[in-house]
């Protein structure tokens, strides 16, 4: 009973959402990098918003279920297959015990969640499922997934929902989401900025700019790249904590956005910081993606925020609601 | 060291779900002090929604959830302002400098011993250190075993410490070209910092020794063998004395 990895794809791991309440010791938060995509993921197949699903990045795995399994895609738009159909995406389908999924290229996006009915049963570590990489720790033996390896599945079909009663090939759900407006994957994305203690000596050149995201991005932050590099005049300071979406300026002057597992202190300047509602956005930048600043103000953020929140809080009432019967 | 008047606070947001309390912006032992006295009252007491209080040199952060506090959130800020200002307020400055000139800590009463095996190939950098600060690798061993050390913050990696009490003979520069991989248990020494890799990394400070310590452990409850405010000595050790130590000293 489990789900085995024929091939890895580029980066796919065990996420959840996170571990905060360990930065004082040091451990970054981690989780999905797109908190959105993995809840919705998650509410469509009846789990806990805060269950552990994979992660899959730019390049996707190939999969096989040795059980019945009911899943869900979201995240950005990539390629998947299930024996040459198509599979939809922000949608619950059940898949026949011996399936071999295919996930291919993100042609828009840079993540996608899959969640399965049940979540990934990996031991929880320091309160978290989530694979700490960079730690070593956490998720499935604390590294990114490997050919071969077999997660352990939970029966999904003893938790009392009514799924489709189908045991053969792959039978979808007859309703989905909708991830628009709280997340959209235009081409060039507008990211917010709230201000930082050191704001660039030319605020014209930071907003004004297209910023390509550099290939060397990952987990931790988002390097991004432009022709003209940006300066401040503050000197350079003690090292101070950060958070996530802060965006910092190395001597180079080409900014970094930190992402979710950035280290819990920093000792570059920060020029600014990303709002929590653009965060998911922000995750799904793929390298030569490109990202506009956009001045926001405090009330900007939170509003968006709530809205944000109000979005998911629908999706997953819905869902709640389209699995009771 | 010198005295120094109780710091001001200000505040300043990183984004819209963390405030951050700096009392100042230079290392010194005793701003660093006031930094942990203010983290420890904050913790004591955190009202709904906040999720992280981290200590550093010379601030501390409050990490918070705008829409999951008390307060409506265009409220949740202001509330976590002035919770800082007033734990700040209540703080009784002469106590903690009591605590600085007499030695005791707070936090931590203990010195934990951290057995070193320096140079060799645990510390492929010890003679250069030696050579930048005109002294024998011997005396490089001696003056970085002779200070208690106390950890200013955790960062960097889970469990990394931040010491303050390097004596300044021993500030070397990073090397030019950071090491792609630095063993877990490697001890180091960054400019004027010196400290302690818990896990593999890459990493651009002089190696002069490693420590069969294991600083963070997932698993242990505490994670953290170490934590800010933690007192600390190097204990020379030979590596055969390190592989004599009991499992559990580990």
């Amino acid at each position: 009973m489990s789900l085995e990895i024929l091939k890895p794809g580029l980066l796919t791991s065990v996420q959840d959402l996170g571990r905060p309440n360990h930065r004082a010791l040091g451990v970054p938060v981690g989780g999905a990098a797109d908190t959105f995509s993995l809840q919705v993921a998650n509410a469509l197949v009846g789990n806990d918003s805060g269950a552990a699903a994979l992660e899959i990045t730019l390049l996707g795995p190939r999969l096989r279920f040795t059980q019945d399994a009911v899943i869900a895609l979201c995240g950005g738009r990539f390629e998947a297959s299930l024996d040459d159909l198509a599979l939809p995406m922000w949608r619950a389908m059940r898949v026949a015990a011996g399936s071999i999924i295919d996930i291919g290229r993100s042609q828009r996006g840079a993540r996608l969640y899959l969640a399965v009915a049940g979540g990934l049963n990996c031991p929880s570590v320091l309160g978290s499922r989530a694979t700490a990489l960079d730690g070593g720790f956490g998720g499935w033996q604390g590294r990114a997934l490997q050919a071969g390896d077999r997660l352990v599945l939970s029966d999904c079909f003893s938790l009392g929902r009514h799924w489709p009663r189908q045991s053969i090939g792959l039978h979808l759900a007859r309703w989905w989401a909708n991830p628009a407006p709280a997340l959209s994957l235009d081409p060039v994305a507008e990211i917010g900025l709230l201000p930082g203690r050191h704001p660039p000596t030319d605020s014209e050149l930071l907003f004004g700019t297209e910023y390509l995201v550099d290939s060397r991005s990952n987990r931790m932050g988002l390097r991004l790249d432009s022709e003209t590099p940006l300066s401040i005049s503050a000197p350079s300071t003690l090292s101070e904590p950060v958070s996530i979406g802060t965006v910092q300026l190395p001597p180079e002057g080409k900014p970094i956005v930190l992402l979710a597992d950035a280290q819990t202190i920093g000792g570059y300047p920060r020029i600014g910081h990303v709002p929590s509602a653009d965060l998911p956005r922000l995750a799904q930048l793929a390298p030569n993606d490109r990202l506009r600043f956009v001045p926001n103000n405090e009330a900007q953020a939170l509003q968006r925020l709530q809205q944000l929140d109000r979005h998911l809080q629908r999706l997953q009432d819905a869902a709640k609601e389209a699995l009771k019967d | 060291m010198n005295a120094v008047a109780q710091p001001g606070l200000s505040l300043e947001t990183l984004g819209d779900s963390a405030v951050l309390a700096v009392l100042g912006d230079r290392l010194h032992p005793e701003l660093n002090r006031a930094v942990l006295a203010l983290a420890a009252e904050l913790d004591r007491q955190r009202p709904k929604g906040v999720v992280d209080i981290v200590p550093a040199y010379a601030s501390v952060a409050v990490h918070y959830l705008p829409l999951r506090m008390e307060a409506p959130a265009e409220q949740s800020r202001r509330k976590i302002e002035s919770w800082i200002r007033q734990t700040w307020s209540q703080l009784h400055w002469e106590a903690q400098r009591d605590y600085a000139s007499s030695g005791e800590d707070v936090w931590n009463q203990n010195i934990l011993p951290v057995p070193v095996c320096y140079g060799g190939d645990y510390g492929p950098d010890i003679e250069h250190v030696a050579a930048h600060c005109g002294m024998s690798v011997d005396e490089v061993i001696a003056r970085h075993s002779a200070p208690i050390y106390r950890v200013a913050m955790l960062g960097f990696q889970p469990g990394f410490p931040y010491l303050l009490g390097l004596d300044p003979r021993l500030e070397t520069p990073r090397l030019a070209s950071p090491r792609t991989r630095v063993a877990a248990g490697a001890v180091g020494i960054g400019g004027a910092q010196t400290g302690i890799y818990p896990l593999p990394s890459p990493g651009g400070w002089q190696l002069i020794g490693w420590s069969p310590l294991r600083l963070f452990d997932p698993q242990r409850q505490p994670a953290t063998l170490l934590r800010a405010g933690s007192r600390l000595r190097f204990v020379p050790t030979s590596i055969e004395d390190i592989d004599n130590l009991p499992q559990g000293a580990r």
